[in-house]
Parts: structure tokens; C-alpha cells; sequence
């Protein structure tokens, strides 16, 4: 298997992570984690593929607990990083409300 | 074709998660970015999905449907133990990462040694440790935020210990080495079985000698690892979206690390393996000092005759959940006219961020929430300073005193306003165990008690005193 591509994109990407995150509001930090959680869970790709594919029970048994782990992350990650988000508010009524 | 549309739709979700980042630099538009993460994580499960070796649904369906039902609850839990729920989230995230790095090795087992590359198995061992530590280590951290019963609160600490730690890890990777290059020797299983186990087992080690005023700092390095498990998947299975992804989950809590590592003044090496408990038995100043006790009738009159009133939140407020209460405390004093900022220290609370959250869970405007570096200029023209259940962050030994084991840490220099009310639960030293001589200042006066009750005293005085105006 030829990595260098593979490697490239991790870096590159590290880059981009880097220079976007450095930008996040402070203010943000709690709820920038969370998100950062559930993007993460994006393991759920090789969950499914292990849970669904055509191998011994027993490997699709720790696929199946690890989709439902991921699975978890998402749904958790995503809805209590919204709640939280909906709270932070000007004092200007209207102005933080549209987003 | 089949190939190019799934390439396609993973192109199109990393590129989803790069805006949903990007969106978080304001409030304003922050909720966009939830979206984005949103569209983009779907739109990878229906690609893979469809993918023709997918063939058997039903457990795939099971396990989505059993991660919304814990999924759900975990998200409504109240803001004061989302520290402790992020936490589970990288234990979480950390088990599906080792899971299925564990199934993918025994599978490839079956193909003979020519699946097993040394790339692959360099990429399949660092997802299993890497995942499996994470588990084990986030577990304890939640754990110990949570204050569960069998997890110790305190840093644990023993003789030899970075040492023993270090031979753990030595002979975790001196396996995984051995494996690396005989993949297909009888013994590799059964080797690849005591990778997962040292690593469960360091993840345990690594995390209790740390206290919990290091949390944060914890907290942010466990997300880098999840994030770091998810890449070495990607390079597992070839698969680029998880290696973007991965990459800006790992850049992320790094960067976070960092910002609590400054806020401390301590290096990584020194939060893993420094064991803050230590200096508990600093030293003990000679002469007895005397807190001045002030009563709520006292200090809602200086309250109210101020122009510009700093509130310095720490983790005793959300202990005592007492925003609800500031946040009245803050219309009042509003109303008379009264400026109150909130100045937030970033190491306040249990993880980055904590407070802000918090308060703004009360409906304090985030317009009035001033980070350190701002607030501390302004400090000498402030009329009074509410310390909110914080300490370390407020004390001045940070800057005066070099036996003090805070030292160097950046603070809020809540001492040099014009004066200081302290709001603390009881007269023992703060977590970290060091006085803080903030108390003992002849401009501060100590409110003690509950941080809720004793707002909540400050608030009546004013409701009472409302008709008379």
C-alpha cells in the first residue's frame, strides 16, 4: 500500500486544524469541544464497515459495540453542543439570535 | 462509479467539518458550524453505508438505534457536568477507535502476512493503544470529576511511579515492535491481546496521580487522543475522511492544551507527570492571620454604591450552581446603574470554557464576559472584586511568592482593586491545598458560606431596598 498520500493528507490537515481552531472564540472552548467530539466519532465509517461486512460473528460483535459507541458520540455531541450554543446571547435582544 | 460517489461524499464531509470548525470563531454564527458537523457526519454514514460489502443491516440499525437512546439523555445533562460527559465522550470515542482496530487486526490475521504491511500494523497498534489508553484514562477522569465513590479525588501517588509508568509503556511498545515485524508469527495474538491490556492499563496510571485543579489540562490532551485514535484508523483503513477529521480533532486539543497549559504556567510534562498533591505540605506561615467576615447587609451597601463591579467565577460556583443567582445579582446592580463585567480566568472551572457556559446558561450577555488578559489592566479602577467560589486563580502568591507551587501562574489580580469580596464555602485552603493571602488583604472582606446562599443574600438586600430608592 502506497501511505505517502495518506500521510500528506494527515498533515495538511493538522495544518488546517491548527489554523482554524486557533481562531475559535474563547468563549467557545466547552461547546468547541464537544463538536470536536462528535466530528471525531467519525470512526462510525469504520464501524459500519466492520459491523455490516461479511466476517466471523465475533469480529461483528466489537464492530456493532464500536458503532454504538460512535453512534452515541454523534447524537450527544452534536445536540448538547446546539443547546449549549442557543444560551450565548448579546444583550442587544435580536442581534445573537440569528446564526 | 460506486468507488467515485463514496470518495465523493467523504470529500464533500471533510470539507463540512473544516466550515463547522471555521464557524465556531463567533458566537454569532457558531450554530451554522453545529449544522455543517451535522450534514457532514450523515452524509458519511449513508456513503459507507451503501458500500456493496456492507451487507448485513440489522445490527448496523441495532447499534444506531441503542446510540440514540444513550445518546439523547447524555445530552441533556445539566451544564454543571458537562466536564464529566466529555469526558465519557473520549472514553467513548476511545473504545470505538480500539474496538475496531481490534476486529481489523484478527480479521487481516486471516489473510496471511501480506495484509499486515509494517505500515499497517505501525498504524493498527498506535489506533489500539492509543484507543484502549484513552478509554481507561478518560473513564478515571470522569470518574473523578463526577466524584464517584471508588475513584480517588485526590492525586495517588507511590514511589518509582513515573518510572514503573515508563516500563509499562516500554514493554507495550517493545510488544507492539515485536509484532510489527512478525506479524504472522503463532504468538502474535496472543502479543497483540498484551498491547490491549498494558495499554487499559496505562491509561488507569496516567490519569490518577493527576488532581483535579488539572483537569482541564487532562481534559484537552484525552480529546487530542481520541482525535489521534480516529486518524491512526484512517491510516488503517485507507480511509481520508477520518484522517481529516481525526487531524482537526487532535489539532484542536492540542491547541486547548496549550491555552490551559499557559494559563497555568506549567509545561505537558509537568501536568502528566508533576503530581501537583506533592507540595501539599509546602509550609506552614508562623503567626495565625485573620479574615475580616463581612455580612451580606454590608457588602450589598458597598455593592451598590460602586461604579464598576468585577465578578470572578471559579469552580465554586458551579459546585454551589449558582449562576442562576449571579445572574440576578447582576440585574440588580444593573439596574442601579452599576457596570459588572465578569472577568474569566481560563483555567476557572474543570474544563476550558466551563464558566462561560455556565453563564451563559443564566442569560448573561456574552457581551460582559472579559478574559484575563483584558480585565487585568483595568484592575485598579475597579470599586469592588466578587470572588465567586474561585481561588488559585485570584491569588496573589502567583505573582509575589517564589516558594509558592502556583508561582508564575498568569492570574486575575482581583488585589488590586479598590476592594475585594470573597464569596468561599469554608475556611480551609483551596483545592491545590495553598493559603491564599488574598483573604487576609485589609481591602478584602470574606462572605462565608454556600456561593448560592450567600448571592442569594446579596440579592434580597437589594430587593428589600428597592421601595426606599
Amino acid at each position: 500500500m502506497d501511505f505517502w498520500p495518506t500521510l500528506y493528507v494527515f498533515v495538511l490537515a493538522s495544518f488546517i486544524g491548527l489554523g482554524v481552531i486557533r481562531r475559535v472564540s474563547r468563549l467557545l472552548h466547552t461547546p468547541l469541544m464537544s463538536l470536536t467530539n462528535a466530528i471525531s466519532a467519525i470512526a462510525v465509517v469504520g464501524s459500519i464497515l466492520v459491523t455490516g461486512g461479511d466476517y466471523p460473528l465475533r469480529i461483528r460483535v466489537l464492530g456493532a459495540i464500536a458503532l454504538f459507541a460512535s453512534m452515541t458520540n454523534i447524537v450527544s455531541g452534536f445536540l448538547i453542543t446546539d443547546r449549549m450554543l442557543k444560551m450565548f446571547k448579546t444583550d442587544k435582544p435580536g442581534e445573537g439570535k440569528r446564526a | 462509479m460506486m468507488y467515485g460517489i463514496s470518495q465523493f461524499g467523504y470529500l464533500v464531509a471533510s470539507a463540512m467539518f473544516i466550515f463547522a470548525l471555521h464557524w465556531m470563531n463567533t458566537p454569532a454564527t457558531a450554530r451554522r458550524g453545529v449544522y455543517a458537523g451535522v450534514a457532514g457526519t450523515a452524509m458519511a454514514v449513508i456513503v459507507t453505508w451503501a458500500e456493496p460489502s456492507v451487507i448485513h443491516h440489522v445490527w448496523i440499525i441495532l447499534a444506531i438505534v441503542a446510540g440514540f437512546v444513550v445518546g439523547v439523555p447524555l445530552s441533556r445533562v445539566p451544564l454543571t457536568a458537562v466536564p464529566q460527559r466529555t469526558a465519557l465522550s473520549h472514553a467513548f470515542g476511545g473504545a470505538a477507535a480500539g474496538l475496531v482496530g481490534t476486529a481489523e487486526f484478527y480479521l487481516r490475521l486471516g489473510e496471511g502476512a501480506a495484509a499486515l504491511s509494517p505500515f499497517r500494523m505501525v498504524a493498527l497498534i498506535a489506533e489500539v493503544l492509543l484507543g484502549y489508553l484513552t478509554l481507561t484514562g478518560s473513564l478515571m477522569a470522569a470518574g473523578k470529576l463526577q466524584e464517584i465513590k471508588w475513584v480517588p479525588q485526590r492525586p495517588v501517588t507511590y514511589p518509582f511511579q513515573n518510572l514503573s509508568n515508563f516500563l509499562l509503556l516500554g514493554s507495550g511498545v517493545a510488544l507492539a515492535i515485536a509484532i510489527t515485524l512478525n506479524p504472522a508469527a503463532s504468538w502474535a495474538p496472543v502479543a497483540f491481546a498484551g498491547v490491549i491490556v498494558l495499554s487499559l492499563l496505562f491509561g488507569v496510571l496516567l490519569i490518577i496521580p493527576i488532581g483535579g485543579a488539572d483537569m482541564p489540562t487532562v481534559i484537552a490532551i484525552l480529546n487530542s487522543y481520541a482525535g489521534l485514535s480516529a486518524v491512526a484508523m484512517g491510516f488503517v483503513l485507507d480511509n481520508k475522511l477520518l484522517i481529516t477529521a481525526g487531524a482537526l480533532d487532535g489539532s484542536s486539543g492540542l491547541i486547548l492544551a496549550i491555552i490551559m497549559c499557559k494559563a497555568m504556567n506549567r509545561s505537558f510534562t509537568n501536568v502528566l507527570f508533576g503530581a501537583f498533591g506533592q507540595v501539599k505540605q509546602s509550609k506552614r506561615t508562623g503567626e495565625e492571620q485573620i479574615y475580616k467576615a463581612e455580612t451580606p447587609e454590608g457588602a450589598a451597601q458597598v455593592l451598590e454604591q460602586a461604579n464598576l463591579v468585577v465578578i470572578i467565577p471559579g469552580y465554586g460556583m458551579a459546585v454551589a450552581q449558582a449562576q442562576h443567582k449571579v445572574r440576578e445579582l447582576y440585574d440588580q446592580l444593573k439596574k442601579r446603574g452599576v457596570t459588572v463585567k465578569f472577568a474569566i480566568h481560563p483555567v476557572a472551572g474543570r474544563m476550558p470554557g466551563h464558566m462561560n457556559v455556565l453563564l451563559a446558561e443564566a442569560d448573561i450577555p456574552y457581551t460582559d464576559l472579559v478574559e484575563m488578559d483584558e480585565i487585568n489592566p483595568d484592575m485598579p479602577q475597579v470599586d469592588v472584586a466578587l470572588v465567586v467560589g474561585a481561588n488559585d486563580v485570584v491569588n496573589p502568591a502567583a505573582r509575589t511568592d517564589k516558594t509558592s507551587p502556583i508561582y508564575g501562574m498568569p492570574i486575575i489580580d482581583a488585589d488590586k482593586a479598590r476592594s475585594v469580596f470573597a464569596i468561599k464555602r469554608s475556611k480551609n485552603p483551596g483545592f491545590a491545598g495553598i493559603d491564599n493571602q488574598l483573604y487576609f488583604s485589609d481591602r478584602t472582606w470574606m462572605l462565608f458560606g454556600d456561593a448560592k446562599n450567600v448571592i442569594g443574600e446579596l440579592v434580597k438586600q437589594f430587593a428589600a431596598g428597592s421601595g426606599m430608592h
